[in-house]
């Protein structure tokens, strides 16, 4: 298998303007085009669209728009992992040799259709995100004391940390009192627990070890891959206080790149809500079971960025398709020491885990300088 | 309009069953996801069992579990009665209009 690097990104502000979602991987495309100065169309081998659009074709309508006649051109649609899935599919033509540049670009819209999976009859009416956020609330407080304050902590921390961050929907900072008081979703959730869908892209470049030096002076090396589906319908579900598919797709992962939990030195979490960030961090194993929040609160304390520093997507905002990629172009940011005042001093080793669906699938991703 | 739906709407839940393993089938499909067998279509009665629960507004939604092995959420009606998980349920109602719903009671 070759080694992949990542050679360069391209990054959009996340907002809530009217464009189309061409307009908007288009506009990352260019990005990515504008700052990786060697690179020439003729070089990608791979367009990949990752989009919960129903678009058609998209990934060759890209391919004609950006002036690119790749071998292979598709799209790929996971809902909210959309994004680590299309790169990890990028990585297997890279690293089986059948290609040797591949483009991904992710974008959608704040009204995309991915925001309900309408499949999933055991949600009865309750299909929308928000219920089950709700019970994986109420089961990790009724398990190990969690509390609203807790949660609250996680969101006024990303908050916090995407002020620094140009691209972030959000540019506001919350004080815990202040979500603990926003608007009531349920009992279990309040509104500035929610990430909030909005527009935005974002586009990576993956390439061979002998490709990628082209393209940038500090590749970073895409080395371990993790990746588990474990149903589509929420209730399955066993244990609702934590994400089984996290457990497995980071075990792959840390397996493949030889790194454990403490070799990590900053990392991309998916807080679709914040009692996500909470399990996801005692499932990568970063805090034992039920001291997710003990580690949450020490972030916030210290202000330490090491979690989530670019505001994850409670302060960045949560288009699917590119909320996956715009974490990896984080990492790379991080590893390169390009993260400006959101870098992570020395970082060197960095994780991105992204999910789908209230963890029925999920991807996790480790990357190194 | 699957058969799951159409019963449904008649206020009944039933769930496909495998002609050859003999379990239920969920969700619910036109073969067995176990053997590809062919499945059978069974109503369902009996108690369901309390996942978890939350509330919005005033109303309280729930997973409910059933066999050890259908889940569903919906709407639980709780009146006066204290709620704890493992408690038995009571599914009163089903019904289709765009979507399913279903309620249960405390048993």
């Amino acid at each position: 298998m070759k080694k992949v690097g990542i050679g360069g990104f391209g990054l959009t502000k996340f907002n809530k303007d009217n464009v189309s979602i061409e307009s908007l991987m288009l506009s990352s495309i260019k990005s990515l085009f504008d700052s990786t100065s060697r690179l020439d169309q003729k070089d990608i081998d791979v367009v990949l669209t990752s989009t919960n659009d129903n678009s058609k074709y998209l990934a060759t309508i890209m391919s004609e728009l950006a002036g690119i006649s790749p071998k292979i051109s598709h799209s790929v649609e996971s809902l909210c992992n959309s994004g680590a899935n299309s790169v990890i599919s990028a990585f297997s033509y890279v690293a089986s040799g059948l290609a040797d540049v591949a483009l991904v670009v992710g974008a959608d819209k704040f009204d995309n259709p991915g925001l309900v999976l309408e499949w999933d009859r055991s949600r009865g009416q309750y299909k929308h995100p928000v219920y089950w956020s709700s019970m994986f609330t109420r089961s990790h407080m009724r398990k190990y004391g969690t509390t609203m304050e807790d949660l609250a902590m996680v969101s006024a921390k990303n908050h916090r940390n995407a002020l620094e961050n140009p691209h972030a929907y959000f540019d506001k900072e919350y004080s815990v009192e202040e979500i603990m008081q926003s608007k009531n979703i349920t009992d279990d959730v309040r509104i500035l627990d929610c990430s909030f869908p909005c527009n935005g892209s974002a586009a990576i470049l993956l390439a061979s070890e002998d490709s990628v030096k082209k393209y940038t002076d500090c590749p970073v090396w895409l080395t371990g891959v993790g990746q588990k589906t474990i149903s589509a319908g929420f209730t399955k579900n066993e244990d609702l206080t934590s994400m089984k598919s996290t457990r497995y797709a980071a075990d792959m992962a840390y397996k493949m790149s030889n790194k454990e939990p403490k070799d990590i030195d900053v990392t991309e979490v998916h807080d679709a809500f914040s009692i996500c960030e909470i399990i996801e961090l005692e499932d990568l194993g970063f805090a034992e079971k039920g001291k997710g929040s003990q580690l949450v609160n020490t972030m916030y304390g210290t202000q330490n960025k090491k979690i989530n520093p670019r505001g994850g997507l409670l302060g960045s905002g949560h288009p699917l398709g590119a909320t996956g990629i715009a974490q990896i172009v984080e990492i790379t940011q991080q590893l390169q020491n390009k993260a400006g005042k959101r870098q992570v001093e020395g970082a060197k080793t960095g994780l991105v885990q992204n999910m789908s669906a209230a963890a029925t699938s999920s991807s996790v991703l480790i990357f190194e300088s | 309009m699957s058969i799951f739906e159409n019963e449904l709407k008649n206020g009944k839940f039933v769930c496909s069953e495998c002609h050859e393993c003999k379990k239920f089938v969920w969700p619910p499909s036109d073969f067995c996801n176990i053997c590809f067998g062919k499945v059978n279509w069974r109503q369902i009665s009996g108690k369901w069992k309390l996942i978890e629960f939350s509330k919005k507004d005033d109303v309280v939604f729930c997973i409910a579990e059933f066999d050890n092995m259908i889940r569903i959420m919906g709407e639980l009606k709780i009146g006066t009665k204290t709620t704890s998980i493992g408690q038995d349920l009571d599914l009163v109602k089903c019904d289709y209009v765009d979507k399913e719903k279903f309620v249960f009671k405390l048993n």
